[in-house]
């Protein structure tokens, strides 16, 4: 079953907007509690990615009984370093985007802990495409 | 997955319901559904919130309690009084003056839900201190908790592990009568609850433990019977108002309102009240977008414990009036007295497991047949109209769906697909006529002038 869902770029009040409604179906589907958590902090972080950094994006999310795959793509800035965006710390965010508790550099590394298989592709200047992969059972 | 189902007091009066939307459209869990003309509640969704309650146009709700005169069952008839009980009256009528209307009305004893409050806040820094998964939850309000359970399933391991006042309290009096030489049997304890919720907990014992609350006595009941008592008697009353009254502190007397617990915990806290302002903030909680908060105080009506269905007073002058109280007692600090001694014996009694999840959005418990209900869900919410009416006796568009899907309804309880229905000579008129009775009732549609707005309303 697929889903997907727009994010606006710069706006903070409608992040997490898409990770709600993920979240929501999970919970319908009798997935377990800490899968849910797992995949809802992921797509949180993913979505406050493009939010801060893109100037638009859709996320695409694709159930089926065995697990979700969701990617994530955005028009903006690109990755030039993908190896050094997912070290812990490492940010590019503004002074005004960390004065409102985003941007810590947590973004990328968090969503690889919490999914089981993460492939990140990136354009400087054209965009950035992350696909995340969760198994419902271990 | 309906094995066990929560205790509720909560009930509908088929004799005044009429069937109409209001208690649908606002149960936040969406537990109320139309059915021959009456308002059913799903059990295992409702949390006993009591928003039902107060919204209903015929006060067709009511809370179950126990017969008053069951007091009489017992040699020691003792009254568990939450601070809200006070704070409802008048403040030119006494708390002794409350106290001993309540003795004349038949108890022995008169005490205080809150005295306890020290003996629970304890054990809240202690779990705090070892607790790994923040934000803390607290476990004061059960509508909430229950909330949590079926509406939260992930938040279950963050409701900290302590009985809520009104069960530490029934615990400490029962022993402390005990210790005075009284027998079990011949106390009777009862608590005088502000709201449907806390009915709940003393109806539903965890495991072999019994309750140690002999029943409960709604608190509109009561303070009718009180005030009756007072405005019938010239003079004040002849009768103490029993020598087991201490003056409890500011802590006490305003645990049960709102930003009663959090200014006594430590870190960061916050107080929410109201349900929906609850749900909102608990939505969050599970996104993981709140960071850094120690503790959350929630409680599920509005001004707390003051805005309970079941309290009369006006919730605003309610909690001032416990303020002010507060205030007066500004310089008592800490345990009362008599529960000093009593302190490890609590501690050991007055902590509770974690409560079990139950989550009441599943589809199915298997994730594949969920899947495809969900298909089927989306495909139906193609031809709903996404009005949300509630004509059809479901809370909106997508609730019919999902009951559709489980074999609760049927799409032509849409009122709008009967209209089309009929345009393409697929229904009946008469048909349908018996399809909104099936939902509303018989004859609902009749003409009847008696009805609230109507031109012989009342008579």
């Amino acid at each position: 079953m697929e889903f997907r869902y727009e994010i606006e770029g710069g706006n903070f009040s409608r992040a997490g907007h898409a990770s709600s409604a993920v979240k929501k179906i999970l919970k319908q589907l009798n997935v377990d509690n800490k899968v849910i958590k797992r995949v809802v902090v992921a797509l949180y972080e993913g979505e406050v990615n493009v939010v801060a950094h893109a100037e638009k994006g859709s996320m695409m999310v694709d159930i089926d009984e065995q697990r979700i795959r969701i990617r994530i793509e955005d028009s903006g800035p690109g990755i030039p370093d993908i190896d050094l965006a997912m070290q812990a710390g490492f940010s590019t965010a503004s002074a005004a985007v960390r004065e409102m508790g985003f941007g810590a550099g947590m973004g990328l590394p968090n969503m690889k802990k919490n999914t089981d298989q993460m492939h990140v592709t990136s354009e400087v200047g054209k965009g950035t495409q992350v696909e995340m992969i969760t198994w419902f059972r271990q | 997955m309906a094995e066990q189902q929560f205790y509720h007091a909560l009930k509908v009066n088929n004799d005044l319901c009429f069937g109409c939307t209001h208690c649908m459209n606002v149960c936040p869990t969406g537990a109320i559904r139309i059915r021959d003309g009456k308002a059913s509640i799903r059990k295992n969704w409702c949390i006993d919130c009591g928003d039902c309650m107060k919204a209903c146009p015929v006060d067709a709700f009511y809370i179950e309690q126990d017969d008053f005169d069951k007091i009489y069952h017992f040699k020691y008839r003792v009254a568990l009084v939450p601070a809200v009980m006070i704070g409802q009256f008048p403040s030119n009528i006494s708390e002794s003056e409350i106290f001993s209307v309540m003795r004349e009305l038949g108890f022995t004893h008169v005490f205080q839900t809150e005295h306890t409050v020290d003996v629970i806040h304890e054990l809240m820094l202690e779990e705090a201190r070892s607790a790994t998964d923040k934000p803390l939850i607290s476990s004061f309000c059960p509508a909430v908790v229950r909330l949590i359970q079926v509406k939260f399933p992930s938040l279950v391991d963050q409701i900290m592990h302590v009985k809520p006042p009104i069960d530490t309290s029934a615990i400490f009096f029962r022993k402390k009568l005990q210790d005075e030489g009284i027998p079990d049997e011949d106390i009777g304890l009862f608590y005088v609850t502000p709201c449907a919720a806390k009915i709940a907990i003393v109806k539903s014992p965890v495991k072999d433990r019994p309750s140690p609350v002999n029943g409960v006595i709604n608190m509109d009941f009561l303070y009718n019977k009180v005030l009756h008592g007072i405005k019938n008697r010239s003079g004040s009353s002849t009768r103490s108002p029993g020598d087991n009254l201490p003056n409890l502190g500011p802590k006490h007397i305003s645990w049960s309102l709102t930003n009663g617990e959090a200014p006594y915990m430590k870190g960061r806290c916050l107080a929410i009240d109201e349900i929906h302002n609850v749900i909102d903030f608990l939505e969050r909680v599970e996104n993981d977008e709140i960071q850094d908060v120690d503790f959350l105080e929630l409680r599920a009506c509005d001004e707390s414990c003051a805005g309970g269905v079941l309290v009369v007073g006006n919730r605003f002058l309610t909690a001032e009036r416990l303020r002010k109280r507060a205030q007066l007692f500004k310089d008592i600090h800490g345990m009362p007295d008599d529960l000093v001694p009593y302190r490890d014996y609590m501690k050991s009694r007055v902590t509770v497991e974690t409560p079990e999840p139950r989550s009441m959005l599943m589809l199915d418990t298997d994730t594949g047949v969920a899947l495809q209900k969900m298909e089927q869900v989306r495909k139906f919410m193609c031809y709903l109209p996404g009005i949300d009416c509630g004509a059809c006796g479901s809370p909106n568009c997508l609730s019919l769906a999902r009951d559709i899907v489980q074999r609760e309804a049927q799409l032509s309880s849409c009122v709008f697909i009967q209209r089309t229905m009929e345009k393409h000579r697929k229904l009946h008129g008469d048909h349908a006529i018996r399809i909104i009775e099936k939902t509303w009732g018989k004859d609902r549609l009749d003409k009847d002038c008696t009805k609230i707005g109507a031109k012989d309303e009342g008579s």
